[in-house]
């Protein structure tokens, strides 16, 4: 087995690239591949929180790399999901602390083993994301339907489409599907126009996110909701399945009070 | 009271309380990681004061900080030689 290598990255920080990238690598654990993320958010690590493995981590992908300990005890293997492992990021050290020559040998070091490594990348176009973009050959790019988040996706693409990362595919997270049928907000199309990649997937607003996120449990490990139906669904494209996007309109018409809200929309011009 | 609970799914516990458990536990952590780099000051400081006073074996010792889930302990292991009385006299 060699490995696919991806990074998730997304200029902008804040639009769910650790996020995604957990519940994308539980999800693919799910159907039954081996999967390890990797944090490389060095100094500012926050997948372990995310994926609720924090309590477990005793040495990081820094220690591996000085040779303080051996790979398999740096991966935390999680308990939860067969396949799925972790490799944190160093806390208290600094993104100088690797070069992207040892990112390339650390992934390298992993494919043998695995079906699938993430490489969780920090925010920003500086040294941490060309460490955490070197040793991948694919890209997911996250944004969400706002111009800061859309401007800086498209200067990442550009950046990874000149170190040959292929494919690059775009995954739109915190849409708002009534929003966008008030008007009020960039639709996929609207995203999609601008940016001219490939889509792999449209995961709507979804408050399960937050109290994933508080429990440290992946919401493709157990919860059934839009957001955790999204990234399954990102998934089974990343293995290659033919999966139609989800109806997310179907989502925006539903409740009382946008009911309420369509009728008065009528009203209005 | 309970079954509605058990309906809702909260169990005793709602996700915005173990949110704050946990972050408490993380802060409690990052704020007494302590870098190889520091870690390595610190033992020489140690050890030079601690020579002044007494032999020590210095390729023996083990510094780390020892952490559980409440608190965090700077756990030091130094074999003594032996001490050097005149230093003690000298008072």
């Amino acid at each position: 087995m060699s490995a696919r290598v991806i990074v998730t990255t997304s200029g902008k920080g804040g639009v769910g690239k650790t996020t995604s990238t957990a519940n994308i690598a539980a999800a693919l654990a799910k159907f039954g591949k081996k999967v390890v993320a990797i944090d490389a958010d060095v100094g500012l690590r926050n997948l372990d929180v995310i994926m609720g493995l924090e309590n477990r981590v005793v040495y990081n992908f820094i220690d591996v790399i000085e040779k303080t300990c051996k790979m398999s005890a740096a991966l935390v293997k999680d308990k939860r999901v067969p396949g799925l492992y972790l490799l944190p990021a160093a806390q208290t050290r600094t993104k100088d602390a690797v070069n992207p020559e040892q990112m390339i040998a650390l992934c390298e070091e992993l494919k043998p083993d695995f079906d699938f490594i993430f490489l969780d990348c920090p925010a920003g176009i500086e040294g941490g994301f060309k460490n955490a973009a070197a040793g991948a050959d694919e890209a997911l790019v996250v944004t969400t339907p706002e111009i800061p988040a859309v401007r800086d996706a498209d200067r990442i693409i550009g950046m990874l489409e000149s170190m040959g990362k292929s494919p690059i595919r775009l995954i739109i997270n915190r849409l708002r599907p009534n929003m966008v049928q008030d008007g009020d907000m960039l639709a996929k199309d609207d995203i999609l126009d601008v940016l001219s990649i490939e889509l792999i997937g449209v995961v709507p607003e979804d408050e399960s996110v937050i109290r994933a996120t508080n429990n440290g449990e992946p919401m493709t490990m157990t919860l059934d909701s839009p957001a955790a139906h999204a990234y399954l669904n990102i998934a089974e494209r990343l293995l290659g399945h033919d999966v139609p996007l989800m109806d997310l309109e179907s989502y925006a018409g539903r409740g009382f009070f946008s009911k309420i809200k369509k009728f008065f929309r009528g009203k209005k011009k | 009271m309970d079954f509605l609970k058990k309906l809702f799914g909260s169990g005793n516990e709602t996700s915005g309380q173990k949110a704050k458990d946990r972050l408490r536990i993380v802060l409690i952590h990052d704020r007494t990681d302590i870098s190889p780099q520091l870690l390595n000051n610190l033992r020489e400081e140690i050890v030079h004061v601690l020579v002044k006073y007494m032999d020590i074996d210095e390729k023996k010792i083990e510094i780390d900080l020892d952490r559980d889930e409440k608190a965090v302990a700077l756990v030091a292991n130094i074999p003594v030689l032996r001490i050097k009385r005149n230093s003690i006299e000298m008072k």
